[in-house]
């Protein structure tokens, strides 16, 4: 037992010093998040203040037109080719000029002078009023009241609530996002602690020292030490790769979503208000969050997610996982003597796993559906499809069920890879084939 | 002598082949034997059964009387014929850690490696990489791994190839030195000028099969085959005439007036009889048995065996 010990130590060792192990761990959830913080901070509009001279020759939008916080309009009767020389000095980001014609349409109908480049949202915010004013406007022309149509046009918004089996009702998320990224994690996880264990072996074979270690501990000893060594250094990169995460996005969301939650916070207070008094609530000194509806849906749903359950079953999984796929890789190791005849026996390992993956990308469009299901019962699949259904709501039994055909197919696999790998280790200088090491599991 | 090592009827067989055939023999305790045998013989397969890498299909190997248990390997050590070591990790790291897998506590492992350490003048080598050291460097490291924990049984598979001259002779020499302080020592080579020099028993073993075994000095006596070697002054005419007497003249060679002749003598006539006769002719300058070397009596008997059965030897040297 000690000495399997001493084989754990030195594989952790040998790798926690790697240079590239360090850098990858440290370095790997600092991109991830900034990357995620990048497209947040990038999907969001800039707030640039913007001093918007109009001149609008249309006389339709005059007074209709409006500003927000950081967009402030004047409307002015100045000749374009004057106001175009001057509209910056005066103070002014930019310049709105709207043709007589544009009720007409036609391409070109309005122009946005600037010095400075007012961005994206700034045209959308114009645009998207400049279309709804023509828009009531050609309704009115034919006697149609906008209030009719605006009225008659409602949103529906689909509740998903599961009923369980004693007959009560849970809202689910519908945030199948996560899922599919821990699924996503998943796959890429195993794949590469599989490989590490693979080349582990390798190198030890095609080094010669394995002869030396075999005389001193039995070659499943050594195997088991490998595996079980780098399922360590997995935690242990995991468990340093989550805390960096943890904090940076703690510390973004402190930074980015500080307003947003306050403002669901009042949001939901409100709600609770209407709940309990009804009508008498006085709605229009209510705040309005029309706009941010979607996002307080998002935060919601994510708030609904049980992280802790997400967490063990992905600690569970991968654990499993790994374990059931480094033996493989461990006995497929053995059997190769270069990187280069490795790719015969490393692709057929890798078809399960990205069928786990096709099918956990299904799951967001149908968890419930019968390749899902057994997808995540398979052992060959279910670490990646399982996580994939986690948010979704996975009855207890199926998790235990699922969790125990890992682990004992697992141990069935490590028996096996156990009895590969001590022939195969010792077999120089012999191009291997599937059949020939099917042999080498029924050796003495 | 009491016997360390006892194998009996052990056989072995790989999907397509037999590697090793019901082969049987004993080693005794503080001796130096000899595992001899063309390539593919089932040198190395023998070797891996008594370390138990792998197992016989039938037979038992005995350890001190013993069968052979996992405990045991911390007693025997063994320097196999394909040996690396971990590119990578330091030397210090490396002699550590394969010492403490053969059982030494990591204190006591420190102490005996720094002995041996002084003892090859490789101290400053203790913090360096493998892949920084020489070939005969990482000889000379793998070969104190193999020693470092004392083993009363030593296990060399072709310890003489890949070695150059000057480590050759440093191992030679350090096997003596543990054969002194009571190791036995197991050795597979085919340098027969080694077996000679080193060995005091051998088995000899052909196509899965024990065909040969015994002490050396035995099995030399054995092959004799009444062949002398004489060196005299005189009239040859009379030498010859002496030989009529029961003996074949081989090879002469004639220098300075020195006749040297190489003669071998019927089965019934005995040197002294043959010296006797031939005294009155001329003056003997010396007179010695041929005495076939290891190396003869290994050729000798491998193409024996191969003839039998028909086959080529597939030995090469």
């Amino acid at each position: 037992m000690s000495k399997i010990g001493l084989i754990i130590a030195r594989e952790l060792k040998s790798k926690i010093y790697n240079k590239t192990f360090i850098v990858m761990t440290i370095l790997a959830p600092l991109l991830i998040t900034g990357f995620i913080g990048f497209i947040i901070k990038m999907s969001q509009s800039e707030k640039t203040e913007q001093n918007v001279l109009v001149i609008d020759e249309s006389k339709l939008f005059t007074d209709k037109l409006s500003g927000n916080d950081y967009i402030s309009l004047t409307f002015s009767n100045l000749k374009l080719n004057e106001a175009i020389g001057s509209f910056y000095e005066k103070g002014y980001s930019c310049l709105l000029w709207i043709s007589p014609t544009i009720i007409e349409g036609g391409a070109g109908a309005t122009k946005l002078f600037y010095k400075k480049s007012p961005g994206f949202g700034f045209q959308t915010f114009m645009k998207d009023q400049m279309e709804r004013i023509i828009y009531e406007n050609k309704l009115r022309a034919n006697n149609i009241d906008p209030n009719i149509i605006l009225n008659s046009k409602q949103n529906v918004r689909i509740i998903l609530e599961k009923v369980n089996d004693v007959g009560k009702t849970e809202e689910q998320g519908s945030f199948g996002f996560i899922g599919f990224i821990s699924g996503a994690l998943m796959f890429i996880f195993i794949m590469m602690y599989g490989m590490m264990v693979f080349r582990s072996v390798m190198e030890e074979k095609t080094n010669r020292i394995v002869e030396v270690i075999v005389s001193s501990v039995k070659p499943f000893e050594l195997m088991l030490g490998k595996i079980v060594g780098v399922a360590l250094l997995g935690i242990i990169q995991f468990v340093i790769m989550g805390v960096i995460t943890l904090a940076l996005t703690t510390l973004l969301s402190a930074l980015f979503l500080k307003d947003v939650s306050s403002q669901l916070q009042v949001f939901e207070q409100q709600q609770e208000l209407v709940k309990k008094q009804g009508t008498n609530v006085d709605l229009s000194k209510l705040e309005k969050f029309d706009d941010k509806l979607e996002v307080f849906e998002l935060l919601k749903s994510i708030r609904k997610i049980n992280f802790t359950e997400v967490f063990i079953c992905f600690f569970l999984y991968f654990l499993g996982g790994y374990l059931f796929y480094s033996a493989i890789m461990a006995a497929i190791g053995s059997a190769v003597d270069s990187e280069s005849d490795s790719q015969q026996f490393i692709t057929p390992v890798m078809i399960p796993l990205m069928i786990g993956y096709f099918i956990s990308t299904k799951t967001i469009l149908d968890p419930d559906s019968t390749t899902v299901f057994w997808g995540s019962m398979i052992p060959f699949t279910s670490p990646i499809v399982m996580m994939s259904r986690i948010t979704s709501g996975v009855p207890l039994w199926e998790l235990l069920i699922s969790l125990s055909l890992l682990f004992v197919s697992f141990i069935v696999m490590t028996w096996l890879a156990g009895r590969i790998y001590r022939t195969g280790i010792l077999m120089y200088g012999k191009k291997t084939s599937w059949k020939e090491i099917g042999k080498w599991l029924f050796y003495k | 002598m009491a016997e360390i090592l006892g194998i009996h009827n052990v056989s072995k067989r790989y999907s397509s082949h037999i590697a090793l055939h019901n082969i049987s023999f004993s080693v005794q305790q503080g001796s130096v034997f000899g595992l001899l045998g063309p390539n593919g013989a089932g040198k190395t397969s023998l070797i891996r059964i008594i370390n138990q890498i792998t197992g016989p299909d039938t037979g038992e190997v005995l350890f001190h009387g013993e069968k052979l248990q996992p405990k045991h390997v911390e007693r025997i050590g063994y320097l196999p014929e394909e040996r690396g070591l971990y590119k990578k990790m330091t030397v210090g790291d490396q002699v550590l850690y394969l010492a403490r897998l053969k059982g030494l506590p990591k204190y006591e492992a420190k102490k005996r490696l720094k002995i041996w350490f002084a003892k090859f003048d490789m101290e400053s080598w203790w913090n360096k990489k493998v892949e920084e050291l020489s070939k005969g460097m990482q000889q000379k490291v793998q070969f104190i791994v193999t020693v470092i924990h004392e083993p009363e049984l030593l296990i060399l598979d072709e310890p003489f190839s890949g070695f150059d001259p000057i480590n050759a002779q440093l191992i030679k020499n350090e096997l003596l030195e543990l054969k002194k302080k009571g190791s036995t020592v197991i050795f597979s080579t085919h340098n027969m000028g080694s077996v000679e020099e080193l060995c005091d028993n051998i088995a000899l073993i052909n196509k899965a099969e024990k065909i040969l075994d015994g002490s050396v000095k035995e099995i030399r006596k054995t092959y004799r085959t009444n062949t002398y070697k004489i060196s005299f002054k005189g009239n040859p005419l009379g030498f010859i005439n002496a030989l009529w007497a029961g003996g074949d003249l081989l090879d002469k060679h004639t220098e300075d007036e020195i006749h040297s002749y190489t003669i071998k003598l019927a089965p019934k006539v005995t040197s002294s009889q043959f010296l006797q006769a031939i005294l009155p002719t001329c003056e003997v300058h010396s007179f010695n048995e041929i005495i076939p070397s290891m190396n003869d009596i290994f050729i000798m008997k491998v193409s024996e065996v191969n003839q039998e059965t028909g086959t080529q030897s597939n030995y090469t040297e």
